[in-house]
């Protein structure tokens, strides 16, 4: 009984990943999630392996934790989503983590297993906890530096390399002392001083991380997060929990291969921390020696009223949203400025970097929610060969993701990135608080470009007086 | 050292297109090209040489000097035997020709061109995708075919076109018969209707019955089952009852038709006969037939290529050179059709082409390659080839996933993917050689397992990106499974349940039991309402 219905949650699970191909099914395909869970808990609950006596323990704990649970999704902002999604990778982590210490000092689970099998068994506890620890202090530092309560600058200690290969010798070698242990006891030595150690590592290797590179390390938690359930079900020979596991850990894995591909960066520089391991040096080189490199031209900044008139007389134009734009919540006052111009027969689209942001697809659920139609929100490969047609394209708190030096330039530290080319456009307009670079660290030569004005300012106050111009 | 695009002044007797237009000269000097004229080569549709010149042309006296001058020639029709004597003759500055070739059609000057060493595009060849779209002349000329061919009938016709009731009399509409509803039947259609006419079309592809129809059409089906869609988007030979079928609605129609405008072509083949002597004899006195497969041999049989003909009292058009009596408007679109292809050649942007093999396009339209024949060109790869490759990558990733590292399924080169599965190969046999048969089991679910969901995530489409991280965020609170079976286990269990500590295990489990509730509700919740907001 309880074998059929968690293949039936299996397979709920699969629909449910199946249905997000399209915006039209997705909503099923969440209720297909909703009902998979419920079938494995229901048929957990009250299967052989619980007894009556659970039942007060377990309602409690659920009804809390739904309670927690429903009132942080609803008051939650969308801006905040990628602050919302990493905290709840830690709590799934720290889960993880529990369950394994639990297991490890029952006796009860342990008992039957002999030999090679022990073996086994204790290495899948020892990884289980392994991939849980990380995972958890990796996403509270992950949700730190979103909800910028730590600074989004990467951390480089001297020699962190060699740091994280000495926590791994020293990992491997408690593991062994780990499987030798004969008594609970003895053993629990060892999983925590690994425990602590992991614990460090999830710490290290997110503070290196810069804060352009967050949408990989987001779904890269994301994806530990699967792995870690997928440990416990070894754990626990439960195939349900394996499963499960594997199809969030590759969906995890498969989104960082996506946002380092859209950064033209390499998974494992990533990781290893700082914007680019080999590119760190030369990306400092840059800035000292940029005194020559530095783009000539003159910036032009304009008034809300001059980008209001140039959006009014063009026929086609691009909005392409950055982070900037989810930092001032400019997102309905862009929709506002989007029905007033296609209300004037202007061809309006949204180009969407696949980065931009700061998790994968965060501009949609922003433009989602601001009630923009998803049919006029393109990918950048959609729409990148449009710009020479398009007479205004608006960069509204973007910066990498539109610099031409990617293009340009091979001695750029975001040489190959594939980048949105509104210099292209007739005209771009820049929407900035300053002129300060990117996360990158990079200038912007499209700053200084003929056909680009600069817009300076709050984004959300900037847009506010387009719209009012336009509407004027 | 740009290089120079050479237009001469095209030869064949009548045919007044050229091969570009000052407007297109400008976008080409854009691209980084000089554009040589030959005098006079725009004057048959109505192009001075000034207008070429103030758009930065220069203009060459002789077609010789134009092809002497020329990196690249830009014609419409295939070179004369007397053209390709004009070329250069190979060694480091060959000619790169892009025309009409019709190398099916012309297997002697594909030869003759090859031994001039040229790289030859033929226009007529490019593949039918839908990148190519924007070089596809063939579609460009038929639509100007189509719509020139119900002109032509205008002329022959002795009457109205849309029905009139003045105070002379009543004028009834006439009624116009298309087969074949390609691009030139589609132009057809739209061209006639407009005029008022009725008009009713046939296609042995039922599928186009909506294109007929938004053009302002009727469509006839024939009433037989059988598929007509044939590769690349044309129509194919069809079955003898079919044909029975085909015949039996043509002579209804053609009795009722006062214009039948036939369009029907099957690729490499002659012209399919579908309008017999005895339709022609039941049509009514002064009815017009324009046949626009004449060049092939024609619909209709009584068609005499290039000529208008007058048969049993109804005028049957062979005219083959329709594009060229609008050569204004041919020439525009051809020109275009051509920029778009110097684009494509010309992704620098620094007037320097590259024929690059490799791409799909410019390998299908390369006839000729530096003087080795190159057509016909492979296959077309089909859309289904993108999956395949991605199945490929696919055991290779999972292979690594296996191993739990939470690494980025990156498709490999050839040889990392070798080394991939060579080491995948070791560790599964290492493992499937010491672990025990239960561990084997469900190391083989995971395994899978990483497999589905590859396959299935990839499907998801970036917008959701955000939504399928939260959503998989809820799922993997299945991790309360593994808390829920240690909360309080049968005693049966239980044998050493005297030294079991039972509070620290309870303490710990209820903890992530409540840990994974916040995520497991929070997770679908916020999904839930995320995915609301996502409309149209």
């Amino acid at each position: 009984m309880a074998t059929a219905s968690y293949l039936g949650a299996a397979i709920l699970f699969v629909l449910s990943l199946g249905g997000l191909s399209n915006p039209e099914t997705s909503r099923r395909g969440n209720l297909y999630g909703i009902i998979g869970m419920a079938i494995a808990v229901l048929a957990t609950i009250f299967g052989p392996r619980v007894t009556p006596e659970g039942y007060a323990w377990i309602a409690g704990a659920m009804a809390v934790g739904a309670v927690i649970g429903l009132y942080a999704a609803r008051v939650v902002q969308m801006t905040q989503m990628p602050e919302l999604v990493a905290l709840m990778h830690s709590l799934v982590g720290l889960a993880a983590m529990l369950v394994g210490f639990a297991n490890y000092i029952d006796p009860a689970a342990a008992g039957t297993y002999r030999g090679a099998e022990q073996t086994i068994h204790e290495i899948e506890i020892y990884i289980g906890v392994l991939i849980g620890a990380v995972t958890f202090s990796g996403s509270v530092i992950a949700f730190g530096k979103l909800s910028a309560k730590i600074s989004g600058k990467p951390v480089l200690l001297p020699g962190r390399h060699w740091l994280n290969l000495a926590g791994l010798i020293v990992v491997i070698w408690f593991g062994w002392r780990f499987i030798g242990a004969n008594a609970a006891a003895e053993g629990m030595m060892p999983l925590v001083v690994m425990t602590v150690i992991a614990l460090a590592f999830g710490v290290h290797m997110v503070m290196a991380i810069g804060g352009a590179d967050m949408p990989v390390v987001v779904s890269m938690l994301n994806s530990y997060s699967g792995w870690a359930a997928a440990a416990t079900g070894f754990m626990l020979d439960n195939d349900l929990l394996i499963v499960t596991g594997a199809l969030v850990g590759s969906s995890g894995a498969i989104l960082s291969y996506i946002m380092c591909r859209a950064m033209n960066r390499n998974f494992i520089s990533v990781i290893a921390g700082g914007f680019g391991t080999e590119g760190g040096a030369p990306a400092r080189a840059a800035g000292a020696g940029g005194k020559e490199n530095e783009p000539a031209g003159e910036v032009v900044s304009v008034q809300a009223a001059e980008a209001a008139e140039l959006l009014r007389e063009a026929k086609n134009v691009i909005i392409v949203p950055g982070y900037g734009m989810a930092v001032a919540q400019a997102q309905h006052t862009v929709y506002e400025i989007t029905k007033e111009l296609r209300e004037k027969g202007v061809n309006v689209r949204f180009g969407i970097h696949p980065v931009a942001g700061r998790m994968p697809g965060h501009m949609n659920v922003l433009l989602a929610e601001a009630r923009v139609p998803y049919d006029i929100v393109f990918e950048m490969d959609e729409l990148n060969e449009d710009f020479p047609e398009t007479d205004v394209a608006m960069v509204i708190g973007a910066n990498d993701i539109v610099n031409p030096a990617a293009q340009d330039d091979p001695g750029s530290p975001i040489a190959g990135m594939p980048v949105l080319e509104v210099w292209k456009a007739r005209t771009s307009i820049v929407m900035k608080r300053s002129m300060a670079s990117g996360y990158a660290g990079v200038d912007n030569p499209l700053f200084y470009k003929d056909n680009n004005r600069m817009l300076f300012g709050d984004a959300k106050k900037m847009l506010d007086e387009v719209l009012v111009a336009l509407k004027g | 050292m740009p290089q120079v695009i050479g237009v001469p002044k095209e030869t064949a007797a009548d045919e007044k297109r050229v091969a570009t237009v000052p407007e297109i000269v400008e976008r080409l000097i854009k691209l980084g090209f000089k554009v040589v004229v030959q005098s006079g080569a725009g004057d048959p549709a109505n192009f001075s040489d000034d207008t070429y010149r103030a758009a930065g042309a220069a203009i060459a006296d002789t077609a010789a000097a134009v092809w002497a001058a020329s990196d690249i020639v830009f014609k419409v029709r295939a070179p004369s035997a007397e053209e390709v004597a004009l070329m250069r003759d190979g060694g480091t500055s060959f000619t790169t020709l892009v025309s009409f070739i019709w190398p099916a059609q012309n297997p002697e000057l594909l030869k003759a061109l090859a031994a001039k060493k040229a790289t030859v595009l033929a226009m007529d060849s490019v593949p039918r995708i839908s990148r190519a779209q924007k070089l596809d002349a063939l579609s460009s000329m038929a639509n100007i075919a189509g719509y020139r061919a119900v002109i032509e009938a205008a002329h022959h016709f002795g009457r109205f076109f849309t029905g009139q009731i003045t105070a002379a009399g009543k004028v009834p509409p006439a009624r116009v018969f298309v087969i074949g509803a390609g691009v030139a039947g589609l132009a057809a259609i739209g061209a006639a209707s407009g005029l008022g006419a009725i008009v009713r079309a046939n296609d042995t592809r039922p599928e186009v019955g909506d294109q007929v129809k938004s053009m302002g059409g009727e469509f006839v089906p024939v009433d037989y089952q059988e598929e007509g869609a044939g590769a690349g988007g044309y129509a194919r030979v069809m079955s003898e009852g079919f044909l029975k079928a085909q015949a039996g609605v043509f002579a209804r129609e053609a009795k009722d038709a006062d214009i039948i405008i036939t369009t029907a072509l099957i690729p490499g083949k002659p012209a399919p006969k579908l309008i017999t002597a005895g339709m022609v004899k039941s049509m009514k006195p002064g009815s017009v037939i324009v046949d626009l497969a004449a060049e092939q041999g024609g619909n209709c049989e009584l068609t005499v290529p290039h000529q208008v003909a007058v048969q049993h009292g109804v005028t049957i058009i062979g005219y083959s050179d329709l594009p060229s009596r609008l050569a204004r408007q041919s020439s525009t679109l051809y020109a275009t059709n051509l920029f778009r292809l110097a684009e494509e050649l010309c992704k620098t942007k620094d007037g320097i082409i590259n024929v690059d093999m490799e791409d799909e396009v410019i390998r299908g339209t390369t006839v000729v390659k530096e003087g080795s024949v190159t057509w016909p060109p492979p296959a077309p790869r089909l859309s289904a080839a993108p999956p395949a490759a991605a199945k490929a990558a696919a055991p290779a990733a999972t292979a690594k996933k296996g191993q739990g590292h939470g690494e980025a399924a990156a498709p490999k080169s050839a040889g990392m993917m070798t080394i991939l599965f060579a080491v995948a190969a070791v560790a599964f046999w290492f493992i499937g050689a010491n672990a025990p048969a239960t561990f084997l089991n469900h190391f083989t679910v995971f395994v899978l397992a990483c497999f589905v969901g590859y396959m299935v995530v990839w499907n998801v489409t970036p917008a959701l990106h955000t939504p399928l991280m939260s959503v998989t965020n809820a799922i993997s609170s299945i991790i309360a499974i593994g808390a829920l079976v240690q909360v309080a286990p049968p005693v049966a269990d239980v044998d050493a349940a005297s030294d079991r500590p039972e509070a620290w295990i309870l303490g710990l489990v209820v903890v992530a039991l409540a840990l994974t509730s916040i995520n497991m509700f929070g997770g679908f919740a916020v999904t839930r309402r995320m995915l609301q907001m996502f409309r149209k």
